[in-house]
């Protein structure tokens, strides 16, 4: 075991970054930063308001033609030199996240930082490949439909992975040459500032603006303003569906990524042979601990088919508890802290309504107290509740280390309980029979079906969702597309009139 | 934790614009939303600086499955949503509605629903965050 020391590379104070510098938020005002791990504030960060937002729009609209001017070779070299900071800095850049977020450090090393790295490098490499078309209307004819850039986006980043989430957006928004404003979340602000600290200089001045604060007072007005020309959103249904109005008033295309209550499937005969497949199996069970559960993919609905329901069960508990605890930077630690206090109150409250309801508590379901230093983190026991698909436990995006189960009888049965949601993000499937991992697949409603595997993210695999989880798909070169117009020129090479008039 | 006289639903039918309730709140019936003094004290300070309010229960991912606070009329609902409450809060000279989308309260009907505050940070674009708190909804089995 190893253990980070607490990262130190923090300024005391982050201001917000427009048109290429720091500037002091136009009320004056500051908010306390704490890190989840204890508990205590590391920082101050700008509280920003409309002002703010106008003014980085300003810097935004002031580079975007530039920006959306430079060669894509140019700008896939500017993403390409990103992720080689990134990669240069990987390790400070994971223990930041793990202090900003209270997720375990051998996730941040291994997972969010490696992928964000990727993820640009991704986009570099597509925007170089994309192509318009042309389409040949007749003979003298021709559709040319060409890729320009919308201009000034806006995008609001959740706070279950900061760098990593932000990344998701500003990859393909800066590749198909637009200008961003961009708001971390008031949970986790930090550490997207030491990430802009490593690549700043790399970028044009306005290209990146990034406004701290508040949802209501520095979201809303970045959401709502008539002069971005695209909002992204993830984050949940309620601000998702404010977003939606708002740009209906300004007639603006929105994606969204609104989170799940995603089923993982485990047909009988995962258990036919102990062996490696098994054993991959559970660990898949387990990953509903993966990132303290904070993940709108969290596999949060174990579906177990009665024939091996209950030794298949009895060894998921005993992997369960094998989830070692601890202190986030420690490299052994598989779950760190919630990211913030109500976020631990909010999963408190459903360890209540599902006992309430019935649900039997299997392993955890409670608030974990670590001691020392840590006793003032928020820290939750991994859970495995076992009950009914009606429950609310079953129904709700707990955002925690919670999984409830339940039994299937067939295919049909395990796709009638899964696609049994508001939601259609992520599923997970696992049988050794690949016919049936087809139809069940093909089956289930939801825009990602981990198959075999699960929470693998990597780029080049479209990540969105079907019913209430969104509008859009991340992750791939398609959404490239939701950061772009279609400029169609249809252009005639006869010089005959046509005779009309 | 209790629900107190200040945070008790009034007839829908004194507010409703029709909205209906599965199985609406008789004069015995405990209503399906109440607030806790906590969360009372925070709505009458939120209409003091904002003007009139209202809650719509959210779901999904990071702040999800939390209620959110906003000014009336803010968040336009519709034929998907349904007015759960409309609370009588003592101080606030108006009743603040309480949404939710249908498809949602039917898988909630079953439970009744308390608003507690808690400290906190985040929570959409809700009114309390840069207080510091945020708006928690605890729930009970309906009788």
């Amino acid at each position: 075991m190893a253990r980070y020391d607490a990262p130190t590379h923090w300024q005391s104070r982050y201001d917000h970054f427009i048109g290429g510098e720091y500037v002091k938020p136009h009320g004056g005002q500051y908010f306390e930063n704490p890190t989840p791990v204890t508990g205590q504030t590391f920082c101050e960060v700008a509280r920003g308001t409309a002002d703010d937002v106008e003014k980085a729009l300003d810097a935004a609209h002031g580079a975007a033609d530039a920006w959306g001017r430079t060669s894509v070779a140019e700008r896939a070299l500017i993403l390409n030199k990103i992720a080689d900071r990134m990669q240069d800095n990987l390790e400070s850049l994971a223990v930041a996240e793990t202090w900003e977020n209270g997720k375990p450090v051998r996730e941040t090393l291994a997972a969010d930082i490696p992928l964000a790295i990727d993820h640009f490098r991704y986009f570099a490499g597509a925007i170089r490949a994309q192509e318009g078309s042309l389409g040949e209307i007749d003979d003298d004819t021709v559709a040319y439909h060409f890729h320009e850039p919308l201009g000034v986006v806006g995008q609001i980043i959740p706070w279950n992975f900061p760098i990593l989430m932000a990344t998701w957006k500003l990859a393909p928004a800066l590749a198909a040459g637009n200008a961003v404003v961009l708001k971390p979340a008031e949970q986790t602000p930090a550490s997207i500032h030491y990430w802009l600290s490593l690549v700043a200089d790399l970028l044009p001045p306005g290209v990146v603006n990034i406004v701290n604060g508040f949802g209501v007072e520095a979201g809303k007005p970045l959401a709502s303003s008539p002069r971005v020309a695209k909002v992204a959103f993830t984050g949940e249904t309620t601000t998702g569906r404010l977003i939606m109005q708002y740009a209906s008033e300004n007639i603006k295309p929105v994606t969204l990524e609104l989170g799940g209550k995603s089923p993982n499937i485990f047909f009988d005969d995962v258990s036919a042979r102990s062996d490696e497949f098994l054993d991959k199996a559970l660990e898949g069970f387990t990953m509903f601990a993966l990132n303290q559960g904070e993940v709108c993919t969290c596999p949060s609905r174990a579906l177990i088919q009665q024939g091996h329901y209950s030794d298949f069960l009895a060894a998921a508990v005993d992997r369960t508890k094998a989830v070692k605890q601890g202190h986030p930077l420690d490299t052994d630690t598989m779950i760190g802290a919630q990211a913030s206090n109500d976020q631990l109150e909010k999963i408190l409250s459903y360890l209540d309504i599902g006992r309430q309801e019935g649900a039997r508590v299997l392993t955890g379901g409670s608030r974990a107290d670590l001691g020392g230093e840590l006793s003032g983190g928020y820290y939750v026991e991994p859970t495995v509740f076992e009950g009914d698909n009606s429950m609310r436990i079953f129904q709700e995006e707990i955002f925690g280390p919670v999984v409830s189960v339940t039994s299937f009888a067939d295919l049909d049965d395990a796709v009638k309980i899964a696609n049994d949601t508001l939601y259609g993000l992520g599923a997970g499937v696992w049988t050794r029979d690949m016919n049936t991992a087809y139809r069940a697949g093909r089956a289930i409603q939801a825009g990602r079906v981990w198959t075999n595997c699960y929470h693998a993210y990597p780029a080049h695999a479209a990540f969105g969702g079907y019913k209430q989880s969104g509008i859009g798909r991340e992750n791939h070169k398609m959404m490239l597309e939701h950061y772009q117009q279609t400029k169609n020129l249809l252009v005639s090479y006869s010089t005959k009139k046509l005779g009309f008039f | 934790m209790d629900a107190v006289s200040d945070g008790t639903a009034v007839p829908l039918s004194a507010v409703s614009d029709g909205a209906a309730v599965p199985g609406s709140p008789g004069a015995a019936a405990p209503p399906p939303v109440t607030v806790t003094p906590a969360a009372a004290e925070l709505i009458r300070s939120l209409r003091g600086r904002h003007g009139p309010l209202m809650f719509h229960q959210s779901g999904g991912c990071c702040d999800g499955s939390a209620p959110m606070c906003y000014p009336a009329g803010e968040f336009r609902t519709g034929g998907s949503d349904i007015l759960l409450a409309a609370l009588a809060v003592d101080g606030v000279p108006e009743p603040v509605e309480f949404w939710m989308s249908k498809s949602q309260w039917d898988l909630w009907k079953h439970t009744r629903l308390t608003v507690d505050v808690v400290p906190g940070r985040g929570s959409g674009f809700s009114l309390e965050a840069p207080d510091g708190v945020r708006f928690l909804i605890r729930s009970h089995l309906a009788p």
